[in-house]
């Protein structure tokens, strides 16, 4: 199942994100990396630096885009600009899906910037899903809606995380940029076992993974991306990997950010699991 | 509650300012205790109140939105001090919060915004309405477009005075009246060399820079900001050289733009063709002018 119509039909490996701390690294040693996922909105520009560096990476290297800000939960309608801005980048990049979040951040055509929390309803999913029908209609390429980690739930909420994420996903047709290391904090900040979630998921939608590190607090857990990934974190992605096959996946850190071969190495971990899952199907 | 309306609630709670210990206002935006607001539509878990869990979405915002500010406005920073800095930028993203789905654009109404409050720009009003300028001039030379340069058969047969010549995007024209490059300049030569600095080197740095602006001199310079190989310089010109690049950026002829440039020139007759020539050739050799991309508009 590793390639879909989620992702392109495509079998990309271990990817890491493209930060500018390791921009002179990359271009300079050319290390061999499976691909590299970069912010969309961080290239959403009209040229210098930031074009010019993605050139150079893309002459060398598979790129997928993620996105922050498109907000598919929000009340409102896509912003044309931001839509029109990033069809430019999916032209550019060949990306062979885009992914942004399961979540709101702005409101009346205000920005908080933020990753903001569903509430779990019947008419969030509607709202939702026809949003990201026009955005995959307009950008013409497979969309992949991620889980986010969060720090509050609502009263009007209907339904779990993982039944309104299923709910959304079934409506809209889309993928799934499943986030393992999200599933873990939310399910240490609102109580439930993160491997229901994992084994609720529609298998067969799983466009990306991703896998991070995070801060723990002493009343909730903070989804910080600047450490390594813990072993919890590990087994949920095992679990998933195991559900979904041979995954692109996707280690993000973004903070307190180390040198381009611990991340990588970091990210490569995932060998261990994504291997067992070959052997699985094979046998 | 439907989804719009939770979401105003929540934005209007997460947009309120923080305290000065930087913890959520004990009162809602509308005036009723946040803990019955944030009671209303989010559920308390056994470690957390409705009230410290939106208060975590408080936090963030606000961090983020002031790690931007900071980090686009270093020299606006510098001058105003620190605590000053802050509390200019909470009363300025109230006034103007975000209305564009990147950051990057978050300080666009800064300069004009701080021109029509005063106060928050301190005893050096015109000091930070140059450096808020620079700063967000630099952001835009910094990516804006780059288009195919000009090339000699573009303008070959082209009238001579009538010639409407185009420049790129990412040339920014400016005009100060304080020496405000310098001045960035020095800072971030400064800021370069502090990784390295100790405690007692940092707070030796922190005065000399509060001297420095409090030394500085109102001086009229003129400034282009605009890139080479993807990097952004500054490079000052005469106010001629403002002049006439100005005018071409209206879409004038060259000879109107001539013509404005020595309006009020102290520059003899007999020195103007020379210097015309060589600042034509000296913006040419950094590629300000691009192809002409569409219809010139009439003078």
């Amino acid at each position: 199942m590793p390639a879909n119509e989620f992702n392109g039909f495509t079998d990309y490996g271990i990817g890491i994100g493209l930060r500018a701390t390791h921009y002179d690294h990359i271009l300079t040693r050319k290390p061999v990396v499976d691909w590299f996922e970069i912010i969309s909105e961080n290239f959403m520009v009209d040229g210098g630096r930031p074009l010019h560096i993605l050139d150079q990476i893309l002459e060398q290297y598979k790129v997928v885009q993620h996105g922050v800000s498109m907000y598919f939960g929000s009340a409102e309608k896509p912003n044309r600009e931001h839509l029109r801005r990033l069809k430019e980048l999916v032209k550019r990049t060949k990306t062979p899906w885009v992914s942004d979040h399961l979540c709101w951040g702005s409101v009346d055509g205000r920005y908080t910037h933020d990753l903001l929390p569903m509430p779990y309803t019947f008419e969030a999913a509607k709202i939702t899903a026809q949003k990201v029908r026009e955005v995959r209609d307009f950008l013409e390429v497979p969309v992949a809606v991620e889980n986010v980690s969060s720090y509050a739930e609502f009263h009007v909420s209907e339904m779990s995380e993982w039944e309104f994420l299923n709910e959304v996903v079934e409506r809209a047709d889309c993928g799934i940029l499943l986030d393992v290391n999200n599933i873990y904090v939310s399910s240490q900040n609102h109580n439930f076992d993160p491997m229901t979630y994992v084994n609720s998921v529609p298998a067969e939608r799983v466009a990306q993974i991703h896998i991070a590190g995070h801060s723990k607090y002493r009343k909730y857990i903070l989804d910080t991306h600047d450490h390594p990934v813990i072993d919890p974190v590990w087994k949920l992605y095992e679990r998933a990997i195991h559900r979904a096959g041979h995954t692109a996946t996707l280690l993000e850190w973004d903070d307190s950010i180390p040198s381009f071969k611990e991340v990588h190495d970091e990210a490569l971990k995932a060998n261990k699991f994504l291997a067992s899952s070959v052997l699985a199907t094979a046998v | 509650m439907k989804l719009r309306e939770l979401q105003r609630t929540m934005a209007r709670a997460v947009m309120q300012p923080l305290t000065a210990s930087e913890r959520m206002q004990v009162k809602a935006p509308d005036g009723r205790a946040m803990r019955s607001y944030a009671a209303r539509f989010i559920k308390p878990n056994d470690r957390l109140t409705s009230f410290e869990r939106l208060e975590i979405y408080n936090r963030q915002y606000w961090f983020r939105l002031l790690s931007s500010m900071t980090e686009d406005f270093p020299g606006v920073r510098s001058v105003l001090g620190e605590k000053r800095f802050d509390a200019m930028c909470k009363a300025y993203l109230m006034d103007c919060p975000s209305r564009s789905f990147t950051l990057r654009n978050l300080g666009s109404k800064l300069e004009s915004w701080l021109r029509a409050h005063a106060k928050w720009a301190g005893a050096k009003q015109q000091l930070v309405l140059d450096i808020a300028r620079l700063e967000w001039a630099d952001i835009e030379a910094f990516d804006a477009a780059a288009l195919p340069a000009l090339r000699t058969e573009d303008i070959a047969g082209a009238a001579g005075g009538g010639l409407r010549l185009q420049l790129q995007p990412y040339v920014q024209l400016l005009s100060f009246h304080y020496p405000v490059d310098d001045l960035l300049l020095a800072m971030r030569k400064e800021d370069e060399d502090k990784d390295f600095a100790s405690n007692a080197f940092e707070e030796r740095r922190k005065r000399k820079r509060v001297q420095a602006v409090a030394k500085l001199k109102p001086e009229a310079i003129f400034l282009v900001v605009h890139r080479i190989d993807n990097s952004v310089y500054f490079r000052r010109i005469e106010a001629e050289e403002f002049a006439v690049l100005t005018v071409l950026r209206q879409g004038k002829t060259l000879e109107k733009a001539i013509n404005a440039a020595f309006r009020k020139s102290s520059i003899p007759l007999g020195e103007r063709a020379a210097s015309v020539q060589q600042w034509f050739q000296n913006w040419a050799t950094l590629g300000w002018f691009c192809r002409p991309q569409k219809a010139q508009s009439p003078s």
